[in-house]
Protein backbone atom coordinates (compact mmCIF):
# COMPACT_ATOMS: atom_id res chain seq x y z
CA UNK A 1 0.00 0.00 0.00
CA UNK A 2 2.90 2.19 0.71
CA UNK A 3 4.55 1.19 -1.70
CA UNK A 4 1.92 2.31 -4.37
CA UNK A 5 1.43 5.59 -2.54
CA UNK A 6 4.87 6.15 -2.94
CA UNK A 7 5.08 5.31 -6.99
CA UNK A 8 2.39 7.40 -7.38
CA UNK A 9 3.81 10.41 -5.54
CA UNK A 10 7.65 9.86 -7.41
CA UNK A 11 5.37 9.22 -10.81
CA UNK A 12 4.01 13.15 -10.14
CA UNK A 13 7.09 14.69 -9.58
CA UNK A 14 8.53 13.33 -12.54
CA UNK A 15 5.20 14.40 -14.20
CA UNK A 16 5.30 18.07 -13.14
CA UNK A 17 9.04 17.92 -13.75
CA UNK A 18 8.91 16.89 -17.48
CA UNK A 19 6.35 19.67 -17.95
CA UNK A 20 8.44 21.93 -16.32
CA UNK A 21 11.01 21.35 -18.64
CA UNK A 22 9.12 20.44 -21.62
CA UNK A 23 5.99 22.19 -21.10
CA UNK A 24 5.48 25.11 -23.92
CA UNK A 25 6.00 28.23 -22.59
CA UNK A 26 7.79 29.78 -19.53
CA UNK A 27 5.10 31.05 -17.47
CA UNK A 28 3.74 27.40 -17.56
CA UNK A 29 6.78 26.37 -16.28
CA UNK A 30 7.57 27.94 -13.77
CA UNK A 31 4.08 27.30 -12.34
CA UNK A 32 4.98 24.09 -13.12
CA UNK A 33 8.19 24.26 -11.21
CA UNK A 34 6.48 25.34 -7.85
CA UNK A 35 4.10 22.43 -8.26
CA UNK A 36 7.29 20.73 -8.29
CA UNK A 37 8.65 21.75 -5.10
CA UNK A 38 5.42 20.92 -3.40
CA UNK A 39 5.37 16.83 -4.20
CA UNK A 40 9.35 16.92 -3.52
CA UNK A 41 8.17 18.43 0.23
CA UNK A 42 5.28 15.59 0.72
CA UNK A 43 8.11 13.58 -0.97
CA UNK A 44 10.52 14.29 2.09
CA UNK A 45 7.94 13.80 4.36
CA UNK A 46 7.38 10.52 3.29
CA UNK A 47 11.21 10.32 4.16
CA UNK A 48 10.65 10.82 7.58
CA UNK A 49 12.75 14.17 7.00
CA UNK A 50 10.19 16.98 7.91
CA UNK A 51 13.25 19.85 8.03
CA UNK A 52 14.05 19.37 4.70
CA UNK A 53 9.99 19.12 3.77
CA UNK A 54 9.29 22.60 5.46
CA UNK A 55 12.59 23.93 4.05
CA UNK A 56 12.12 22.56 0.31
CA UNK A 57 8.11 24.13 1.13
CA UNK A 58 9.17 27.27 1.90
CA UNK A 59 12.60 27.80 -0.13
CA UNK A 60 12.45 25.44 -3.08
CA UNK A 61 8.70 26.14 -4.03
CA UNK A 62 7.90 29.18 -2.10
CA UNK A 63 10.59 31.40 -2.36
CA UNK A 64 12.00 29.93 -5.89
CA UNK A 65 8.64 30.68 -7.62
CA UNK A 66 8.29 34.02 -6.53
CA UNK A 67 11.42 35.10 -7.62
CA UNK A 68 10.61 33.30 -11.42
CA UNK A 69 7.72 34.17 -11.25
CA UNK A 70 8.95 38.13 -10.48
CA UNK A 71 11.20 37.58 -13.32
CA UNK A 72 9.17 36.57 -15.98
CA UNK A 73 6.90 39.26 -15.35
CA UNK A 74 10.24 41.76 -15.20
CA UNK A 75 10.81 40.31 -18.93
CA UNK A 76 7.48 41.27 -19.96
CA UNK A 77 7.55 44.68 -18.80
CA UNK A 78 10.99 45.15 -20.80
CA UNK A 79 9.00 43.58 -23.82
CA UNK A 80 12.24 41.35 -24.48
CA UNK A 81 12.14 38.98 -27.16
CA UNK A 82 10.79 35.66 -25.40
CA UNK A 83 9.95 33.56 -27.92
CA UNK A 84 11.23 29.95 -27.59
CA UNK A 85 12.84 28.37 -30.72
CA UNK A 86 13.30 24.99 -29.73
CA UNK A 87 15.55 22.50 -31.11
CA UNK A 88 15.42 18.88 -29.10
CA UNK A 89 19.36 17.93 -29.31
CA UNK A 90 19.99 14.83 -29.22
CA UNK A 91 23.28 15.11 -27.82
CA UNK A 92 21.73 16.86 -24.56
CA UNK A 93 19.27 13.69 -24.41
CA UNK A 94 22.10 11.25 -24.44
CA UNK A 95 24.17 13.57 -21.52
CA UNK A 96 21.25 13.67 -19.55
CA UNK A 97 20.36 9.73 -19.69
CA UNK A 98 24.20 8.46 -18.72
CA UNK A 99 23.95 10.50 -16.07
CA UNK A 100 20.32 9.29 -15.63
CA UNK A 101 21.79 5.66 -15.78
CA UNK A 102 25.09 6.22 -13.76
CA UNK A 103 23.34 6.76 -10.97
CA UNK A 104 21.27 4.41 -10.90
CA UNK A 105 23.90 2.36 -10.81
CA UNK A 106 25.24 4.02 -8.52
CA UNK A 107 22.40 3.65 -6.11
CA UNK A 108 22.77 -0.45 -6.66
CA UNK A 109 26.24 -0.53 -6.06
CA UNK A 110 26.69 1.43 -3.14
CA UNK A 111 27.74 -0.29 0.22
CA UNK A 112 25.61 0.31 3.22
CA UNK A 113 26.61 3.61 5.12
CA UNK A 114 27.98 3.09 8.90
CA UNK A 115 26.45 6.78 10.04
CA UNK A 116 28.06 8.56 13.22
CA UNK A 117 25.51 8.18 15.45
CA UNK A 118 24.21 11.68 16.57
CA UNK A 119 21.50 10.44 19.32
CA UNK A 120 24.34 9.18 21.58
CA UNK A 121 26.08 13.22 21.35
CA UNK A 122 22.76 14.54 21.25
CA UNK A 123 22.54 15.41 25.12
CA UNK A 124 25.67 17.42 24.77
CA UNK A 125 24.41 19.86 22.48
CA UNK A 126 21.74 21.88 24.13
CA UNK A 127 19.15 20.72 21.93
CA UNK A 128 16.79 17.86 21.11
CA UNK A 129 16.24 17.97 17.68
CA UNK A 130 19.65 16.22 16.23
CA UNK A 131 19.30 18.54 12.46
CA UNK A 132 19.60 21.22 15.19
CA UNK A 133 22.28 20.62 16.61
CA UNK A 134 24.46 19.23 13.28
CA UNK A 135 23.11 22.92 12.13
CA UNK A 136 24.28 24.60 14.91
CA UNK A 137 26.84 22.56 16.90
CA UNK A 138 28.25 19.50 15.45
CA UNK A 139 28.59 21.52 11.74
CA UNK A 140 28.46 25.25 12.90
CA UNK A 141 31.11 25.79 10.18
CA UNK A 142 28.83 24.98 7.41
CA UNK A 143 26.36 26.90 8.96
CA UNK A 144 28.66 29.90 9.47
CA UNK A 145 29.77 29.92 5.84
CA UNK A 146 26.48 29.40 4.52
CA UNK A 147 25.36 32.41 5.65
CA UNK A 148 28.44 34.10 4.46
CA UNK A 149 27.29 32.50 1.08
CA UNK A 150 23.67 34.24 1.61
CA UNK A 151 25.41 37.48 1.90
CA UNK A 152 27.86 37.30 -0.86
CA UNK A 153 24.71 36.47 -3.32
CA UNK A 154 22.79 39.38 -2.59
CA UNK A 155 26.05 41.52 -3.27
CA UNK A 156 26.12 39.99 -6.31
CA UNK A 157 22.40 41.01 -6.91
CA UNK A 158 22.86 44.28 -5.53
CA UNK A 159 25.87 45.12 -8.06
CA UNK A 160 23.41 44.70 -11.26
CA UNK A 161 22.10 47.60 -10.22
CA UNK A 162 22.53 50.48 -12.90
CA UNK A 163 25.11 53.05 -11.20
CA UNK A 164 22.42 56.00 -11.40
CA UNK A 165 19.67 53.54 -9.45
CA UNK A 166 22.23 52.78 -6.82
CA UNK A 167 20.48 54.48 -4.05
CA UNK A 168 17.25 54.03 -5.49
CA UNK A 169 14.76 51.77 -3.69
CA UNK A 170 15.49 48.02 -4.03
CA UNK A 171 13.40 45.94 -6.28
CA UNK A 172 10.42 47.07 -8.61
CA UNK A 173 7.67 49.43 -7.74
CA UNK A 174 4.84 47.35 -6.72
CA UNK A 175 0.95 48.23 -7.24
CA UNK A 176 -1.66 47.55 -5.10
CA UNK A 177 -5.13 48.57 -5.78
CA UNK A 178 -6.43 49.59 -2.04
CA UNK A 179 -9.15 47.72 -2.01
CA UNK A 180 -7.78 44.84 -3.82
CA UNK A 181 -7.33 41.07 -3.07
CA UNK A 182 -3.34 41.79 -2.72
CA UNK A 183 -3.95 44.80 -0.17
CA UNK A 184 -6.14 42.40 2.24
CA UNK A 185 -3.41 39.75 2.03
CA UNK A 186 -0.78 42.00 3.00
CA UNK A 187 -2.91 43.08 6.31
CA UNK A 188 -4.18 39.51 7.05
CA UNK A 189 -1.07 37.47 6.29
CA UNK A 190 1.71 39.27 8.55
CA UNK A 191 0.72 38.53 11.73
CA UNK A 192 -0.11 34.60 11.23
CA UNK A 193 3.10 34.46 9.36
CA UNK A 194 5.45 36.11 12.00
CA UNK A 195 3.57 33.94 14.80
CA UNK A 196 4.53 31.29 12.70
CA UNK A 197 8.20 31.74 11.51
CA UNK A 198 9.16 32.37 14.99
CA UNK A 199 7.59 29.47 16.10
CA UNK A 200 9.35 27.40 13.51
CA UNK A 201 12.32 29.19 15.08
CA UNK A 202 11.47 28.23 18.75
CA UNK A 203 9.98 24.91 18.17
CA UNK A 204 13.52 24.28 16.16
CA UNK A 205 15.53 23.32 19.23
CA UNK A 206 13.27 20.76 20.47
CA UNK A 207 11.17 19.47 17.17
CA UNK A 208 10.65 20.48 13.79
CA UNK A 209 11.80 23.54 12.36
CA UNK A 210 14.56 26.15 12.75
CA UNK A 211 16.18 29.06 11.55
CA UNK A 212 16.28 28.61 7.88
CA UNK A 213 12.62 27.06 8.10
CA UNK A 214 11.22 30.27 10.28
CA UNK A 215 13.52 33.12 8.43
CA UNK A 216 11.88 32.22 5.03
CA UNK A 217 8.21 32.03 6.56
CA UNK A 218 9.26 35.93 8.11
CA UNK A 219 11.16 36.47 4.60
CA UNK A 220 7.80 35.68 3.23
CA UNK A 221 5.57 38.03 5.61
CA UNK A 222 8.17 40.61 4.62
CA UNK A 223 7.72 40.13 0.91
CA UNK A 224 4.07 40.30 1.11
CA UNK A 225 3.88 43.59 3.17
CA UNK A 226 5.99 45.04 0.33
CA UNK A 227 4.08 43.83 -2.47
CA UNK A 228 1.12 45.07 -0.72
CA UNK A 229 2.94 48.79 -0.25
CA UNK A 230 2.67 48.41 3.73
CA UNK A 231 6.09 48.49 3.81
CA UNK A 232 8.52 50.40 1.60
CA UNK A 233 10.85 48.90 0.37
CA UNK A 234 14.63 50.01 1.47
CA UNK A 235 17.81 51.67 -0.02
CA UNK A 236 21.18 49.94 0.06
CA UNK A 237 22.42 52.93 1.87
CA UNK A 238 19.97 52.49 5.19
CA UNK A 239 22.76 51.56 8.27
CA UNK A 240 19.62 49.72 9.70
CA UNK A 241 19.53 47.59 7.14
CA UNK A 242 22.98 46.56 7.08
CA UNK A 243 22.68 46.16 10.91
CA UNK A 244 20.05 43.45 10.14
CA UNK A 245 22.02 41.87 7.40
CA UNK A 246 25.43 41.26 9.12
CA UNK A 247 23.96 40.73 12.24
CA UNK A 248 23.27 36.60 12.01
CA UNK A 249 26.79 36.12 10.91
CA UNK A 250 28.22 38.84 13.16
CA UNK A 251 27.30 36.53 16.44
CA UNK A 252 27.97 33.82 14.77
CA UNK A 253 31.21 34.79 14.30
CA UNK A 254 31.76 36.01 17.91
CA UNK A 255 30.51 33.50 19.31
CA UNK A 256 32.77 30.87 17.77
CA UNK A 257 35.91 33.75 18.56
CA UNK A 258 34.42 33.73 22.08
CA UNK A 259 34.95 30.22 22.37
CA UNK A 260 38.66 30.60 21.31
CA UNK A 261 39.08 33.07 24.02
CA UNK A 262 37.61 30.44 26.75
CA UNK A 263 40.31 28.24 25.61
CA UNK A 264 38.27 25.83 23.60
CA UNK A 265 38.01 25.44 19.53
CA UNK A 266 36.48 27.96 17.51
CA UNK A 267 32.96 27.59 17.02
CA UNK A 268 33.18 24.74 19.81
CA UNK A 269 30.11 25.20 22.24
CA UNK A 270 30.35 23.61 26.02
CA UNK A 271 27.70 21.63 27.14
CA UNK A 272 26.70 23.74 30.11
CA UNK A 273 26.05 26.80 27.96
CA UNK A 274 25.17 25.21 24.22
CA UNK A 275 21.15 25.71 24.81
CA UNK A 276 21.20 29.14 25.03
CA UNK A 277 24.11 30.03 23.35
CA UNK A 278 22.09 28.27 20.28
CA UNK A 279 19.14 30.25 20.93
CA UNK A 280 20.73 33.51 20.52
CA UNK A 281 22.42 32.69 17.24
CA UNK A 282 19.39 31.19 16.25
CA UNK A 283 17.76 34.51 16.83
CA UNK A 284 20.34 36.64 15.24
CA UNK A 285 20.62 34.31 12.39
CA UNK A 286 16.92 34.36 11.76
CA UNK A 287 16.78 37.79 11.37
CA UNK A 288 19.74 38.39 8.83
CA UNK A 289 18.40 35.38 7.17
CA UNK A 290 14.64 36.78 6.81
CA UNK A 291 15.95 40.29 5.51
CA UNK A 292 18.91 38.89 3.32
CA UNK A 293 16.09 36.18 1.89
CA UNK A 294 13.35 38.88 0.89
CA UNK A 295 15.80 41.23 -0.67
CA UNK A 296 17.35 38.41 -2.75
CA UNK A 297 13.79 37.49 -4.22
CA UNK A 298 12.91 41.35 -4.85
CA UNK A 299 15.99 42.14 -6.31
CA UNK A 300 18.59 45.13 -7.30
CA UNK A 301 18.03 48.95 -6.99
CA UNK A 302 15.99 50.28 -9.96
CA UNK A 303 14.57 53.44 -11.11
CA UNK A 304 11.48 54.21 -9.37
CA UNK A 305 10.34 55.42 -12.74
CA UNK A 306 11.45 53.96 -15.42
CA UNK A 307 11.54 55.24 -19.40
CA UNK A 308 12.17 59.39 -18.20
CA UNK B 1 11.93 -0.67 -2.26
CA UNK B 2 10.62 2.11 -1.19
CA UNK B 3 13.84 4.05 -1.01
CA UNK B 4 14.84 2.70 -3.98
CA UNK B 5 11.65 4.58 -5.96
CA UNK B 6 13.02 7.79 -4.49
CA UNK B 7 16.68 7.64 -5.21
CA UNK B 8 15.70 6.20 -9.23
CA UNK B 9 13.66 9.19 -9.30
CA UNK B 10 16.35 11.52 -8.22
CA UNK B 11 18.37 9.84 -10.58
CA UNK B 12 15.69 10.33 -13.24
CA UNK B 13 15.29 14.24 -12.29
CA UNK B 14 19.46 15.15 -12.30
CA UNK B 15 18.98 13.97 -15.68
CA UNK B 16 15.97 15.56 -16.20
CA UNK B 17 17.87 18.99 -15.34
CA UNK B 18 20.96 18.15 -17.39
CA UNK B 19 19.25 17.82 -20.73
CA UNK B 20 17.56 20.68 -20.14
CA UNK B 21 20.46 22.72 -19.08
CA UNK B 22 21.86 22.05 -22.43
CA UNK B 23 18.95 21.57 -24.36
CA UNK B 24 17.05 24.92 -23.66
CA UNK B 25 18.14 28.21 -25.00
CA UNK B 26 15.67 30.65 -22.98
CA UNK B 27 17.95 31.89 -19.67
CA UNK B 28 15.04 31.37 -17.25
CA UNK B 29 13.96 27.78 -18.16
CA UNK B 30 17.72 26.87 -17.34
CA UNK B 31 17.56 27.98 -13.97
CA UNK B 32 14.52 25.66 -13.49
CA UNK B 33 16.83 22.78 -15.10
CA UNK B 34 19.70 23.91 -12.89
CA UNK B 35 17.28 23.79 -9.87
CA UNK B 36 15.86 20.19 -10.94
CA UNK B 37 19.25 18.76 -11.15
CA UNK B 38 19.99 19.99 -7.48
CA UNK B 39 16.51 18.68 -6.20
CA UNK B 40 17.27 15.47 -8.00
CA UNK B 41 20.33 15.20 -5.93
CA UNK B 42 19.18 15.96 -2.24
CA UNK B 43 16.70 13.21 -3.12
CA UNK B 44 19.16 10.61 -3.88
CA UNK B 45 21.33 11.44 -1.59
CA UNK B 46 18.19 11.50 1.05
CA UNK B 47 16.95 8.70 -0.26
CA UNK B 48 20.99 6.67 0.34
CA UNK B 49 21.27 8.43 3.87
CA UNK B 50 17.49 6.74 5.12
CA UNK B 51 19.04 2.89 4.54
CA UNK B 52 20.07 2.85 7.69
CA UNK B 53 16.67 2.89 8.78
CA UNK B 54 15.32 6.92 9.52
CA UNK B 55 17.12 9.50 7.72
CA UNK B 56 19.69 10.32 9.14
CA UNK B 57 20.52 13.77 10.77
CA UNK B 58 23.82 14.71 8.99
CA UNK B 59 22.15 14.48 5.61
CA UNK B 60 19.12 16.52 6.60
CA UNK B 61 21.14 19.07 7.83
CA UNK B 62 23.41 19.42 4.38
CA UNK B 63 20.12 19.16 2.29
CA UNK B 64 18.84 22.44 4.15
CA UNK B 65 22.24 24.00 3.91
CA UNK B 66 22.05 22.82 0.08
CA UNK B 67 18.55 24.29 -0.32
CA UNK B 68 19.27 28.10 0.67
CA UNK B 69 22.77 27.70 -1.48
CA UNK B 70 20.28 26.87 -4.38
CA UNK B 71 17.68 30.08 -3.92
CA UNK B 72 20.50 32.31 -3.40
CA UNK B 73 22.66 30.73 -6.50
CA UNK B 74 19.03 30.97 -8.06
CA UNK B 75 18.61 34.41 -7.22
CA UNK B 76 22.14 35.75 -8.58
CA UNK B 77 21.25 33.78 -11.80
CA UNK B 78 17.86 35.52 -12.05
CA UNK B 79 19.30 38.84 -11.50
CA UNK B 80 22.08 38.32 -14.39
CA UNK B 81 19.08 37.22 -16.53
CA UNK B 82 17.27 40.01 -16.30
CA UNK B 83 20.41 42.46 -16.53
CA UNK B 84 21.03 40.52 -19.63
CA UNK B 85 17.31 41.34 -21.48
CA UNK B 86 18.11 45.07 -19.96
CA UNK B 87 20.98 45.30 -22.08
CA UNK B 88 20.32 43.34 -25.34
CA UNK B 89 15.94 42.72 -24.89
CA UNK B 90 16.88 39.07 -25.38
CA UNK B 91 16.77 36.11 -23.20
CA UNK B 92 18.72 33.55 -25.24
CA UNK B 93 23.05 33.90 -24.72
CA UNK B 94 24.29 35.58 -27.82
CA UNK B 95 26.21 32.92 -29.17
CA UNK B 96 22.97 30.98 -29.09
CA UNK B 97 20.50 32.98 -30.62
CA UNK B 98 19.26 31.67 -33.96
CA UNK B 99 18.43 35.31 -35.39
CA UNK B 100 21.25 37.50 -34.98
Amino acid sequence: MTLALDLALCALILGVALAAVAGAGVFRAVIFFITYGLFVAIGWARLGAYDVALAEAAIGAGLTGVLLLAAHGRLRRMQADTTERRSPTLSAALAGGAIALALGWAWFALPAPQPPDVAQALPQTGVGNPVTAVLLNFRAWDTLLESIVLLAALLGVWMLARDADWNAPLGPRYHARPDGVLAYFGRFLPPIGLSFGVYLVWAGAESVGGAFQGGTVLAGVVLVAMMAQLLRPPRVSQAMLRAALVLGPGVFLLSGLAAVGLGREFLSLSPAIAKSAILIIEAALTISIAVTLALLVIGPAEDPEPGR
Amino acid sequence: MNLTVFALTGAALVGLGVYGLLALPHLLRRVIAFNLTGSGLFLFFGAAGARVGVLDAIPQALIITGIVVALSASALAVGLVVALARSSGKVVLPDEDPSP
